[in-house]
């Protein structure tokens, strides 16, 4: 079977020099892959990419065995792509309804949609409760929730998460991890998670890929990472 | 080829102003003004009356747009109502002149005593209408000053005993001293004077744009919080800002009051205002060459669709029609067209071709 | 107190059209953060061809096509326009939106002329006598009516319908909608039509009222509508109904009890009042964004 996502030479950057030289990298199906680095190795710069919201400079991004190039961003979601971004992309005006919703509007059939918004308020019960309340008012956790949430509404295939342990309580980091290896486990999603958070990264990352400068310096098993304390010490600092 | 580092660095370049030179910035400047002023002189003496009352035309708008670009470029408030404040200057001075002819005082220096205390006066009201903007942002402080600009016809007509409602006032102005000869045509005279007024407001403003109080301006309309965290106090900078530029509309004011010998609201209506943020923002905002152009624009365009205009054969019926309207459509465009294409304006053009210029050789030394 | 009951109801009429037009104006801010200078020029062309729809045909044609002209206007000035100067420091737009007004000032007194021309109502202006009073004319209850009708249309728009989500997404978070599938171009091209449609109702209901039409005949309803988004708040749509409301109840008690001369001042007066009290308008605080 091939990968999810294939990534070949990418060259990317905002203007002046490039924060991404020549990044080449595979994403499995139905397994999760955890994008490691100090800040500034160039992993929210990948995503960005990756989704469309930066060209390319050079290099090819294959997904699901079509090559994105050229590919508007706001299509990317209708080929089964999303992306939660950094910070966590709530809108803080909408309610915690509305943001869901948002994530379901780009599909056709409204009953699927409806199926699908159903399945998430399941899933994250705390945001049944507060359906009416606006996005400023929750807290961060309810609102990684939230994010995760909406990008589930659209049913992808591949999600790709930035820093979601961002600003998070210990507990409800273990907590978005493990909805993530649940997922994974019984729907076969994919997931590329980029988090600076190593350990609990690496507690559900089946792969890990570590980066450095903008350059892939090691892809490897994640419990080869584990195990390797050299490289530990050099790139991810434990 | 160039690297992108090095664009980089250009651009960096090209948004600090250049490095000081050795010497006093003051006397630089002084010397720049006197040269000016020199030649600027014997330019009054090769145009005819017409011309010459362009020129002081022009100088007096320059006051007030080489005001207004320091504050709405570099200190980043922007102001709809500086042709309220104009009002307040011309008004001031027309009432003290006056005065002065009822009382039977003459002199040349009755004239200074009247520009100054227009320029007293528009300052006071900018430093109210400064200290609400000061709390005010974006949209809130232009609607501010808009409310400003269109209080000047409401006023003369409330207080018309002082000021004669939509009339307006006449000003006595005296004639040109009879030390230059009997002579002396009255234009070349008020183009003297305006030009006085615009080379000591342009010296002012060249030196405090390079002084501290520059420096803090351009460092609050850039990043607020990081200006406040750097010791800079944000409110009473820019309420300074907003008195600088006060007091150059109002002496811009009052030269129109004494170019004109009257004053009325229709002459300081809304569009005035706009006009000036129009120029500046033409010629280049932020910058005072960029004033300069501007202060030019506000002559010359007017004038040049004229022109054209007689030019065309029409009939009288399409002529009254393209008469007033052409310039305004032209001007409207004019203004669309520079926005997209050039944001810098033209003094951004100049730069770029200077630093073209500039960078030429090495280009050719490069292709060799 | 009778003449308190009219002025109130005069005022009320005058705010509604206010209102409107300061709800367009802040659809505009609060999608693409450009206040709308051009916005009364605009309307000013729907309502030039409305009067030469009219006059070939019906009032309500004319209307209606004033209408479908705004929508149309919008959109062209926006995706010819403004989407060059969107991402540009704010300053730009304004110019450009200034550069917009005296463009279409001149074109229509090009083509136009400079006389005022009449502008008829489709019913009568006569005040009713109620009880020997004559407060409300017919004109005033189809003013009343409209507005009212277009504020439920476009309150229904945006809470209730699909479109409407993905326009506010778009104006509030322009990258994450685009991330969801949202083509945040079209909502913004979407929002600038509806807001020109809105404009151009109120242009089409205030004109008549004025001295008739002229290349000029918005600009003080533009300046006074956009004091009333100020008061309210430029980002709050209730904040500019509101808005509209307290500015044209000030003006008609100002002009009624101390002459029309005064009623810039009392704008003024208003607006320091307001804006010293509440930098950002009586309806901001709870929306507080950082830009």
């Amino acid at each position: 079977m091939t990968a999810m996502l294939e990534v070949e030479g990418v060259v990317a950057g905002y203007g002046g020099a490039p924060v991404l030289h020549d990044v080449t990298l595979s994403v499995p199906r139905g397994a999760i892959t955890a994008v490691l680095g100090a800040n500034g190795a160039g992993k929210t710069t990948l995503l960005r990419t990756l989704s469309g919201l930066l060209r390319p400079r050079a290099g090819r991004i294959v997904f699901d065995g079509a090559d994105l190039h050229g590919v508007p961003v706001e299509r990317l979601v209708q080929r089964g792509l999303a992306h939660v971004p950094e910070g966590r992309g709530v809108v803080t005006e909408l309610t915690v309804d509305e943001n869901l919703r948002l994530g379901g509007l780009w599909r056709r059939d409204r009953a699927a949609a409806a199926q699908a918004l159903a399945e998430v308020y399941e899933l994250f019960p705390p945001l049944a409760q507060r359906r009416r309340h606006a996005g400023h008012q929750l807290s961060g956790g309810e609102r990684q929730m939230l994010a995760l949430g909406r990008a589930l509404v659209a049913s992808p295939a591949l999600l790709l998460l930035d820093e979601p342990s961002l600003g998070l309580a210990p507990k409800v980091t273990a907590q978005i991890m493990a909805l993530l290896a649940q997922l994974r486990d019984r729907t076969g999603l994919t997931v590329l998670l980029v988090e600076q958070n190593v350990r609990s990264a690496l507690s559900v990352a089946d792969r890990g890929i570590v980066m450095s400068l903008g350059r892939v310096v090691v892809a490897t098993e994640s419990v080869a990472l584990r195990a390797d304390e050299d490289l530990r010490h050099a790139y991810l600092g434990f | 080829m160039t690297s992108p580092v090095a664009t980089l660095a250009q651009r960096a370049a090209a948004d600090v102003p250049p490095p000081r030179r050795r010497g006093s910035t003051l006397l630089r400047h002084l010397a720049i003004a006197a040269g000016a002023g020199v030649i600027l002189y014997f330019v009054t003496y090769q145009l005819d009356p017409f011309r010459n009352y362009q020129l002081a035309t022009a100088a007096a708008y320059l006051c007030a747009t080489a005001g207004l670009t320091v504050l709405v470029g570099l200190s980043g408030q922007l102001s709809l109502g500086h042709g309220a404040l104009m009002a307040t200057g011309a008004y001031t001075v027309a009432l003290v002149q006056n005065k002065f002819s009822d009382s039977g005082t003459t002199g040349s220096w009755t004239l200074v005593v009247s520009l100054a205390l227009g320029i007293a006066t528009a300052t006071a009201v900018g430093a109210v209408v400064g200290l609400a903007a000061a709390r005010l942002r974006g949209p809130y402080l232009a609607g501010v000053t808009l409310a400003v600009a269109i209080t000047v016809p409401a006023i003369t007509t409330t207080l018309d005993e002082i000021f004669n409602g939509d009339q307006g006032l006449s000003v006595y102005v005296e004639p040109p001293p009879l030390a230059l000869g009997a002579t002396f045509p009255n234009e070349r005279w008020q183009a003297w004077l305006a030009l006085v007024a615009a080379l000591l407001t342009m010296l002012l403003l060249a030196n405090l744009v390079r002084s501290r109080f520059g420096r803090s301006f351009r460092a609050i309309r850039d990043d607020e919080v990081a200006a406040a965290l750097a010791g800079i106090h944000v409110a009473r900078t820019q309420v300074l800002a907003f008195v600088v530029s006060a007091a150059c509309a109002g002496l811009s004011g009052g030269m129109f009051a004494v170019l004109a010998l009257s004053v009325s609201p229709s002459a300081f209506a809304l569009t005035l205002s706009l006009f000036l943020l129009l120029a500046i923002v033409i010629g280049g905002l932020g910058s005072l060459a960029g004033a300069v152009w501007g202060a030019a624009l506000l002559v010359v365009l007017p004038d040049l669709t004229e022109s054209l205009t007689d030019r065309l054969t029409l009939s009288p019926a399409a002529e009254q029609r393209l008469a007033g309207n052409l310039p305004l459509a032209i001007f409207g465009l004019t203004l669309v067209v520079v926005m997209i294409a050039a944001p810098g304006g033209l003094q951004g053009l100049v730069r770029r071709g200077a630093r073209w210029w500039r960078a030429a050789p090495d280009a050719r030394r490069a292709a060799d | 107190m009778d003449r308190f009951v009219f002025l109130t109801l005069d005022g009320l009429s005058k705010g509604a059209v206010y209102a409107a037009f300061a709800l367009a104006l802040v659809l505009i801010w609060r999608s693409t953060r450009i206040v709308n200078f051009a916005q009364g020029a605009l309307a000013v062309v729907t309502a030039y061809v409305a009067y030469s729809v009219t006059a070939a045909t019906t009032y309500w044609l004319g209307f209606a096509v004033a209408i479908a002209a705004g929508l149309v206007l919008g959109a062209v000035v926006e995706r010819g326009v403004m989407r060059f100067v969107e991402q540009a420091p704010p300053l730009n737009a304004v110019t450009v939106g200034l550069g917009l007004v005296l463009l279409i000032q001149g074109a229509l007194g090009m083509i136009y002329g400079n006389d005022f021309r009449f502008f008829p109502a489709p019913v009568s202006r006569h005040a009713l006598d109620i009880g020997s009073l004559p407060l409300l004319s017919p004109y005033d209850i189809v003013v009343f009516a409209s507005v009212l009708l277009v504020m439920a249309l476009l309150a229904v728009l945006f809470t209730r319908t699909r479109v409407g989500l993905r326009m506010r997404a778009a104006a509030f978070a322009p990258e994450v909608s685009r991330l969801l599938g949202v083509r945040v171009g079209r909502m913004l091209t979407l929002g600038w039509a509806l807001s020109a449609a809105v404009g151009a109702l109120a242009g089409m209901l205030v004109i008549p009222t004025g001295l008739g039409l002229h290349p000029t005949a918005m600009d003080l309803v533009f300046v006074t509508s956009f004091t009333a988004a100020v008061v309210g708040g430029f980002d709050s749509p209730v904040g500019a109904v509101v808005g509209g409301v307290a500015v044209g109840l000030v003006l008609s008690y100002v002009t009624g009890y101390f002459g029309a001369d005064l009623t810039p001042i009392a704008v003024l007066v208003l607006l320091l009042a307001v804006l010293l009290v509440r930098p950002a308008g009586l309806f901001a605080g709870t929306k507080a964004r950082h830009v």
